[in-house]
C-alpha cells in the first residue's frame, strides 16, 4: 500500500568512532538534536519517536524526557536487529500519513564498540534474554558453538558458494568497493586504500569470513525527522520524498534459521522486490544508487541479486568489474557502508541516501541522483527496504 | 592450575526438555507434527508447516548430509574460544528435505568438510544428566579432534 505525503526533512549524526566517552543516552539525544537543527526544526516540536536495537539503543522515553519532549503522540521501541532499519521508517511514514504525529524522529544509538558488541560474551545473555527469538533455540546454539553473528551469517554464505561458485574475491570486490567510496566520506572511520592482498592477509573469524568480510562495529547515533511533504516544504532542507517501503518477516524462523522455507543462498529481498517497485512506480532501472545491507560483505550479493538487478550468482562479478562503483552501473554503499563508514546498524544507510538525494554528498555525490533503494536485513529471512525520492 | 569454563549446558525449556531427555539416552528424537507429518526443529509450540498444534517426539535416525558449514577461528565466548578451529554445520537430515539441524562436526579436519558429506550422530556425555548431539563423517573412526 502506497504512503501519499511523508518526507524526510532533516539528518543528524554524532561522530563515529570506536570510543564515544558518552552515555548511549547521550548520542541520541545529540544525534536527534543534530537531525532537528538540519531541518530548522525546533526539536520540541517532535512528537513521535521510533528507534530499535537490542537492548543497547536508548529507548524513546528517556531520550523524551532528555529532549524535554512534554507529549509523545507516537513512539514506538523496537527489539530487533537491523532488518527493521528501513521499516522504521516506513512506520514513521505511516504515522504521519495517518495525523498520529507531526515530526517524527528515527534513530538508533550504541555503544557498540566500546559498550555491548555483537558476539562478545554480553551478546549470547542478550540473545537469551530479549525474547526476540524463541527461548527454545539459543540452547542448541551455545551448546554446538554457534555463538556469534559472523558465524551464523557465513553458513548463508557458503550456501551461496556451494551453488552460485562464489569465492572469497567476491567478498573482497565489496570490502573494497565500500572502502573506496569511504575514503571520500569525512564521517567514515576506515579510509585506508585495501587492496585483495590485505583482504586476504586478514584474520579468519569464521571462515569464509575474515575481519574485513564483517562490519565496523561502532560507538554513535544518527537520526531523521519524518514529517509530511506539506510540513516539509516550509522547512529548511530540500525534502527527500518517501516513495516506497516494504518488509518481509516471515516468521522468525530462528537465528540459523533451520526452519527455512527456501534456499538459504536466497534472502527477504526476493519477497518484496516486486511490489517495491510497484509502488514507487519506478523500475530498477530508475535506481541511481543503492545502499544495501552490509553487516557482512555476503549479504550485499545477495541483496542485490534478490532485488533483482542482476541474475542470481552475478553479484561478485558485479562488484569485480566496478559496475557498483561511483560512476559504474549502481553505485552501491556510497558512505562506506557499514564495512567502512561504521555500524549504526543499518539506519546511516538511510540518512546517506538522504545525503545523496540532497545532491549534499560532495566527493561522492551520485550525479543526478533522482532515486535511491535502502534496504535492511543480513541475508536471510526477514528485512526491510525503501526507495527515497529527491524532490 | 587455570581453571577454565566449561562446556555450555542446555537450559530446557518446556518445549524442549524431551530432545534433551532424548539424548540422555543416546537417542535424536524431533517434534512431528500430527497434522501434516512433517519433523521439525527447533522445538515450537506449532507446525511451521501447517499450523497444527498438535505434534508428538519421534526418533528419528539420526543420518543427514552437510547443507552449509562454517569453520569457527576467533570467537570471544569464554568456553568455544579455546576450542577454535572447530566446524558448525547445518545437517539436513534424512528425513525430510529443508529438516535441518545446526550442529558440531567432530572428528573431521576443517579442509575436508565438502557439501553433501554424509554426517551421523553422535553423543557426548558431558555430565552426569546431559548428553550434546554431536556430528561425525558417516562411518569415521572416532578420537581425532574435532
Ligand atoms: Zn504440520
Amino acid at each position: 500500500m502506497a504512503i501519499d505525503g511523508a518526507s524526510i526533512a532533516g539528518v543528524g549524526w554524532t561522530r563515529y568512532s570506536r570510543n564515544s566517552g558518552a552515555s548511549v543516552e547521550e548520542l541520541a539525544v545529540e544525534a536527534v538534536r543534530a537531525a532537528a537543527d538540519d531541518a530548522g526544526l525546533d526539536v520540541q516540536e517532535i512528537d513521535g519517536l521510533v528507534t530499535y536495537g537490542l537492548c543497547d539503543t536508548a529507548y524513546s522515553g528517556v531520550v523524551g524526557t532528555s529532549l524535554g519532549l512534554g507529549e509523545l503522540n507516537y513512539f514506538s521501541d523496537h527489539t530487533a536487529g537491523g532488518n527493521v532499519a528501513c521499516a522504521v521508517v516506513t512506520e514513521a511514514a505511516m504515522a504521519v500519513a495517518t495525523g498520529r504525529a507531526k515530526h517524527v524522529a528515527v534513530y538508533r544509538a550504541l555503544n557498540g564498540a566500546s559498550g555491548i558488541r555483537y558476539g562478545g560474551g554480553a551478546w549470547s545473555q542478550m540473545m537469551a534474554t530479549t525474547s526476540l527469538f524463541s527461548d527454545a533455540e539459543p540452547q542448541f546454539l551455545d551448546t554446538c558453538g554457534l555463538t556469534m553473528p559472523a558465524q551464523h551469517f557465513a553458513m548463508l554464505a557458503r550456501r551461496h558458494m556451494i551453488k552460485y561458485g562464489t569465492d572469497h574475491r567476491d567478498f573482497a570486490a565489496v570490502a573494497m568497493t565500500c572502502r573506496n567510496h569511504a575514503a571520500l566520506n569525512e564521517r567514515a572511520q576506515m579510509r585506508e586504500p585495501l587492496t585483495l592482498d590485505r583482504y586476504e592477509a586478514s584474520p579468519w573469524i569464521a571462515d569464509p569470513f575474515r575481519v574485513l568480510d564483517c562490519c565496523l562495529q561502532t560507538d554513535g547515533a544518527c537520526a531523521l525527522i519524518v514529517t509530511s511533504d506539506e510540513r516539509a516544504r516550509d522547512l529548511r532542507k530540500p525534502p527527500v520524498r518517501f516513495r516506497a517501503g516494504a518488509s518481509s518477516g516471515h516468521a522468525a524462523r530462528g537465528v540459523m534459521w533451520t526452519n527455512f522455507a527456501e534456499d538459504h543462498s536466497t534472502c527477504y529481498a526476493a519477497r518484496i522486490a516486486d511490489r517495491l517497485f510497484a509502488e514507487a512506480g519506478i523500475g530498477r532501472e530508475d535506481v541511481d544508487f543503492a545502499e544495501l545491507y552490509d553487516c557482512f560483505t555476503y549479504s550485499v550479493l545477495v541483496q542485490l541479486e534478490d532485488f533483482g538487478f542482476v541474475p542470481k550468482g552475478e553479484a561478485g562479478a558485479f562488484f569485480r568489474d566496478g559496475q557498483a562503483a561511483l560512476g559504474g552501473r549502481l553505485p552501491v554503499n556510497t558512505h562506506g557502508g557499514l564495512l567502512s563508514e561504521g555500524y549504526i546498524h543499518g539506519l546511516n544507510s538511510v540518512t546517506e541516501a538522504v545525503i545523496q538525494l540532497r545532491g549534499e554528498a560532495g566527493a561522492r555525490q551520485v550525479e543526478g541522483a533522482g532515486f535511491g533503494l535502502v534496504c535492511a536485513g543480513g541475508a536471510a529471512n526477514s528485512g526491510s527496504a525503501l526507495i527515497l525520492g529527491a524532490a | 592450575m587455570e581453571m577454565l569454563p566449561g562446556q555450555p549446558l542446555p537450559v530446557p525449556t518446556v518445549l524442549t526438555q524431551p530432545f534433551w531427555d532424548g539424548c540422555r539416552e543416546h537417542r535424536l528424537s524431533l517434534q512431528r507434527c500430527l497434522g501434516c507429518r512433517r519433523f521439525r526443529f527447533y522445538p515450537t509450540a506449532a507446525c511451521p508447516h501447517c499450523a497444527s498444534p498438535d505434534s508428538r517426539w519421534e526418533e528419528v535416525s539420526g543420518q543427514g548430509t552437510v547443507y552449509s558449514w562454517i569453520v569457527a577461528r576467533k570467537t570471544y565466548d569464554p568456553y568455544w574460544r579455546n576450542r577454535v578451529p572447530y566446524v558448525c554445520a547445518i545437517v539436513e537430515l534424512r528425513e525430510q528435505e529443508g529438516l535441518f539441524m545446526p550442529g558440531l562436526l567432530v572428528d573431521v579436519d576443517p579442509s575436508e568438510v565438502r557439501a553433501e558429506m554424509p554426517v551421523e550422530v553422535v553423543f557426548e556425555d558431558v555430565s552426569e544428566t546431559v548428553s550434546l548431539p554431536r556430528w561425525r563423517p558417516r562411518g569415521a573412526a572416532a578420537g581425532r579432534s574435532g
